[in-house]
Order: C-alpha cells, then sequence, then structure tokens
C-alpha cells in the first residue's frame, strides 16, 4: 500500500529595511552605487570603530511587530554570529539570539480554495546584512563590494506552518505586501531586498514528528521559491521511498537547471558561538515609542480588503486587486471621488483599461500619465450621460497619450454621445433606405441582422450613438412599429 | 570539567588560531579552569535575576537615521592588499 506524504515548510525571510543610513553606521544604503563607495570605516571594521545604532531600523522592526500582532521585547539584546567570509569583515555579523525585538505572531493568509489559515511567526529579530562576493570577473581571486554590508535586515522565521509549496509562496507574497504597505522595505526581489531561505521537511501523514530537513538558501523570486520547494519535496520522497534518509543540509536551488544540491559540507558551519555583543547596550523601547508607532501604523491589508467590500461593496475579488499594494488601493480611492461615480465602475476601470495600460506601458503607478483627477474627470462624463462606454475608451487612450483632460479630448474630437432622439431617428432611417434587401430579411426573421444595423448607424454617427437609445428606436423601426 | 585536547583545536580552529602543541596543551587547562569557575558560580541562586547583557547600567543610543558617511574609497583601499576596479581582491571563496 502507498503510504501517504506530508510536506513541512517554515520560510526564514530576509527583508532589507528601507532606511537611508545603515544599521550601524552612517553610510548610505542606496542600491548600486560603483563598489566599495557605501562602505565606511565601520561597515569595513577598521581597528577603533564602535557601532551606533539607527533608531528608524527599531521603528520599523516594532512596526512589523504591531502589524503581526506579535510581542515586542521591551529589552533586546544583539549578539555576535560568528564565522569567517571575506565579505564580513568583521568575522562576525551582528544579529539578535535570545532576545529578538519582534517575538511571537501570526499572519492570516488566504489559500487557493478560499479558504483562511493562520501561520504562526516564531520572531523576528534585526541584523545586518553582509557584503557581496563576485568570483567570476577575476582569475583565482574573488572581488569583494561591501556597499551592502551593514544594511539593516529583519529577519522574519515562520512557524513551520506551511504545508505545501504553494502555501509558502502565499505567505511569502502576503509578507511582501504586508512590508511594502508598512514602507519598510522596497521588497524589490530582483535587487534581493526581499529573498527566505526555505526550510524543508516530509514526514508521513499522522505523523508528530519532523522529518530531518534541509534548508534550500537564497531565493528570490515567488517562482523559484514555489519550484525550488516542490522539487525538494519530490527529492525527499524519493530518498524515504528508496530506503535513504534525508540528511541535515543546506542546499543551493539552481533556476536553470531546476534542481537544489548540496552546498559544499562544512560540518562546523553551524557552530556560530552567539555571544551578547559587548559594543552595544541593551536595546530598550519604552511605552511612549510603541504608542508612536502605533499611532502612525497605516491600515494594514486585510483591514483595507475588508473595508473595501464593505464601505464599497465590492467582491472579495476586486478587494483583493484593488488592496494588493497601497498604492493601487490609494489609487482607486483617489478616483472614487473625482469620479463621484459608483465604486464598482470606477472600480472596472482601475483593474481593467487602467491596469491593462500600465501593464502595457510598463509604467509604475506613480508615473502613470493617467492621474485619479483624469481617470475620475473621465469617469463622470460617463455616469453623466456625456459619453458612451465605447467612447470613454478613446477618451482614456487620449488622456494616456497625454492630450489633457477628458473634457477637453471629448470637445476637440467631437465625442458627445448623441441624445437628440430625432436625430439618431433620422440617421437609422435613412440606413434602412439604403438597406432595403436586409430590412426584408431581418423581418423575415433573420434577428441576427439586427447587429448589422448597429454596426451602420454607429458607422454613421461616429460612434457617438447611445447605444440603449439606439437600440431601442432600431428595435422599433424595424418591427415597423410606431 | 576539563577539556580535551580535540576540543581545544576545534575550537582554535572556528576562531581561525593556530595553535602549536605546547599552546593547545596550555589552552585547555587554563580553557578548563574557567569552565570550573562557571561550574561554581552556576551554584549561586539566580532566580528571579535578569542575565547581565552588558556591564554598564544604561541603554542603547538611538541615532537619527542620516547619512553622515562620505566616500572614502580610495584613502581605505590604499592600505588594502589588493584592489582593482574598486573592488577588495581575496584569494577566490567559491561554495
Amino acid at each position: 500500500m502507498e503510504m501517504e506524504w506530508e510536506s513541512v515548510i517554515g520560510l526564514e525571510i530576509h527583508a532589507q529595511l528601507s532606511t537611508h543610513s545603515k544599521l550601524f553606521s552612517g553610510a548610505s544604503t542606496a542600491f548600486g552605487a560603483p563598489p566599495n563607495t557605501k562602505a565606511c570605516a565601520v561597515d569595513l571594521a577598521l581597528p577603533g570603530v564602535l557601532p551606533v545604532f539607527n533608531e528608524q531600523a527599531a521603528r520599523m522592526a516594532v512596526q512589523f511587530g504591531l502589524a503581526i500582532s506579535a510581542e515586542i521585547a521591551p529589552r533586546s539584546v544583539f549578539a555576535r554570529k560568528n564565522y569567517f567570509y571575506p565579505d564580513l569583515p568583521k568575522g562576525y555579523q551582528i544579529s539578535q539570539y535570545e532576545l529578538p525585538t519582534v517575538g511571537r505572531g501570526r499572519l492570516a493568509i488566504v489559500l487557493e480554495d478560499g479558504s483562511t489559515k493562520i501561520v504562526g511567526i516564531t520572531r523576528a529579530h534585526l541584523e545586518e546584512d553582509a557584503g557581496k562576493s563576485l568570483h567570476e570577473a577575476f582569475h583565482a581571486l574573488s572581488g569583494i563590494d561591501l556597499n551592502r554590508a551593514g544594511t539593516p535586515l529583519l529577519e522574519i522565521v515562520s512557524e513551520p506552518d506551511l504545508r505545501s509549496a504553494r502555501e509558502a509562496v502565499a505567505y511569502m507574497k502576503k509578507i511582501h505586501t504586508l512590508v511594502r504597505y508598512l514602507g519598510i522595505c522596497d521588497g524589490n526581489m530582483q535587487e534581493g531586498s526581499l529573498r527566505c531561505d526555505a526550510n524543508v521537511s516530509v514526514r508521513r501523514v499522522g505523523d508528530a514528528r519532523l522529518g530531518t530537513r534541509a534548508e534550500i538558501k537564497n531565493l528570490n523570486s515567488f517562482r523559484f521559491i514555489e519550484r525550488a520547494i516542490d522539487y525538494e519535496i519530490e527529492r525527499q520522497i524519493d530518498l524515504l521511498e528508496s530506503g535513504g534518509v534525508v540528511r541535515q543540509e543546506t542546499r543551493l536551488y539552481d533556476p536553470d537547471r531546476h534542481e537544489t544540491r548540496p552546498l559544499r559540507s562544512k560540518e562546523e558551519a553551524n557552530d556560530y558561538r552567539y555571544f551578547p555583543d559587548p559594543d552595544l547596550l541593551p536595546l530598550v523601547l519604552d511605552e511612549a515609542f510603541l504608542r508612536a508607532v502605533r499611532r502612525d501604523l497605516p491600515e494594514l491589508p486585510d483591514e483595507k480588503h475588508a473595508r473595501f467590500q464593505r464601505e464599497y461593496g465590492l467582491s472579495a475579488y476586486d478587494a483583493t486587486v484593488l488592496t494588493a499594494t497601497r498604492e493601487m488601493a490609494d489609487f482607486f480611492e483617489s478616483t472614487l471621488q473625482c469620479a463621484k461615480s459608483d465604486p464598482k465602475t470606477v472600480a472596472n476601470w482601475v483593474m481593467g483599461d487602467f491596469s491593462a495600460a500600465l501593464n502595457k506601458s510598463g509604467v509604475e503607478l506613480d508615473a502613470s500619465p493617467v492621474t485619479p483627477a483624469l481617470l475620475g474627470g473621465m469617469i463622470q462624463r460617463i455616469t453623466d450621460g456625456t459619453i458612451t462606454g465605447k467612447m470613454a475608451k478613446e477618451v482614456f487612450e487620449a488622456m494616456w497619450s497625454g492630450e489633457g483632460d477628458a473634457d477637453a479630448i471629448i470637445e476637440k474630437r467631437s465625442l458627445r454621445q448623441m441624445s437628440d432622439s430625432s436625430a439618431l431617428e433620422a440617421v437609422i432611417d435613412r440606413v434602412m433606405t439604403d438597406n432595403p434587401a436586409q430590412v426584408t430579411q431581418y423581418r423575415a426573421g433573420k434577428d441576427k441582422l439586427f447587429g448589422f444595423f448597429v454596426g451602420q448607424v454607429m458607422k454613421a454617427t461616429s460612434g457617438q450613438a447611445n447605444p440603449a437609445q439606439l437600440n431601442e428606436l432600431l428595435r422599433r423601426k424595424l418591427t415597423g412599429e410606431k | 570539567m576539563s577539556l580535551q585536547k580535540a576540543d581545544v583545536e576545534r575550537i582554535a580552529h572556528l576562531a581561525r588560531l593556530a595553535l602549536t602543541e605546547e599552546e593547545a596543551a596550555r589552552y585547555s587547562g587554563e580553557l578548563s579552569n574557567i569552565l570550573d569557575f562557571v561550574r561554581q558560580m552556576e551554584g549561586v541562586d539566580t532566580e528571579g535575576v535578569v542575565p547581565m547583557a552588558h556591564p554598564l547600567d544604561a541603554t542603547l543610543r538611538l541615532r537619527p537615521d542620516q547619512v553622515t558617511e562620505a566616500d572614502e574609497r580610495s584613502l581605505f583601499q590604499s592600505i588594502a592588499p589588493m584592489a582593482t576596479e574598486g573592488l577588495y581582491l581575496v584569494p577566490k571563496v567559491i561554495e
């Protein structure tokens, strides 16, 4: 009989905090600068330097902690994590070990079947990033760029609560959304601002004990997370079913070959000999500090999602799309305010033509040529009957290419919807006179020709006929009613 | 508690310290003494005592998040054994 397997996954997510300066030095955290121009004496660990802690990093860690309903430690302690690597000049990384700033918390994720799952977060601790090693360009040498050394990271450690690669991705996406809402991390996975390690093990369904886990390092895209975990689960099951054992080890995912493989075995690598850093005093956050952070906390994604359904009567799906980022949610609400129209119409435009135009042009939301005022102004002209939805698409394109606001474009292109019914009737009469054969066929039962007449009238009016009015008049005239 | 020579060699390796035979022997004695001292302290009742993270009775000073350091790369690299194109060069390390 074939036994069922269950996979058990926990993620360690590294979020680079969006501070201006580093965690323990006044050097800039700017990405992409020429090598080593943002690495100061402290980052280089020159003799005699001392770390001085960046207050903003504490604020950001606490923001995150409050957002996941975590215990915030009134007193946390920095520890040295000792290992040797050229991109770590001190020979240790300053991290937090026994007393992290953010303790146990939780985060709700929505699964594919629509149900909600609570994922436990063990802790989130502050630590500094290492530099970068470049192995490619030099023969028998490695180049070291220490610009990133000392950049503040928040390491978010989940409980082993995730049961599939999909769940892991849903959780990672939720963290991605959350840190961007909070404005504590830019979430740019390509630049490594948000990356994760996945701890993966498998066990027989019903087994209470955890299997031996492998850690997959440095996953920096949602797709790689899913593929790497799926591969690793399958590898472990195959191994166990063929009588082998899983070794506790660190593995790397190779996206080109779609496999994970072990890092060079370093038995002692995990002996980091943590101890409290004598250069740093305990970090104490008082009530006033916590109150101030709590007061400045923005509306969180889940709250916004619920409010969009409650306040605007939007579906869960629409609310999900519109609250995916704080910027998109703000854009929707500003547009709604300008449009003075019903929320669903505005939602459709924002999620439809507007998002499509953003995607197609590759423009970021904050650089969009169509502002909430422009889009809202145009939607207002649909609602008050000045233009049809079809004309609006033309107006929208013209706005996108910078031809001005909706009113100017409507004026310039004479896009006003024909509202005079006698004028429309005259056009219909002319179309019927010009196409006697089709009229006869229609009257003989060829209903499909109705669309032909609509098309002819639209063409004759340059699309300015009100579609509802046209349908009604046309039907009446074709059937010979008076 | 006494540390074996192998323990001392392992600790030295983790710290990247090269010890001679005599040093290893001497340190295993000295380190064992430190452990004995710790064992002695374990006899003290520390119920309700917060573990000391730092001997100074003070808390961490918080610095405003401002960039205060200028680029001094050429100065720093003037004392580096090897540097090129702005990168520090070290013997090849690859995982």
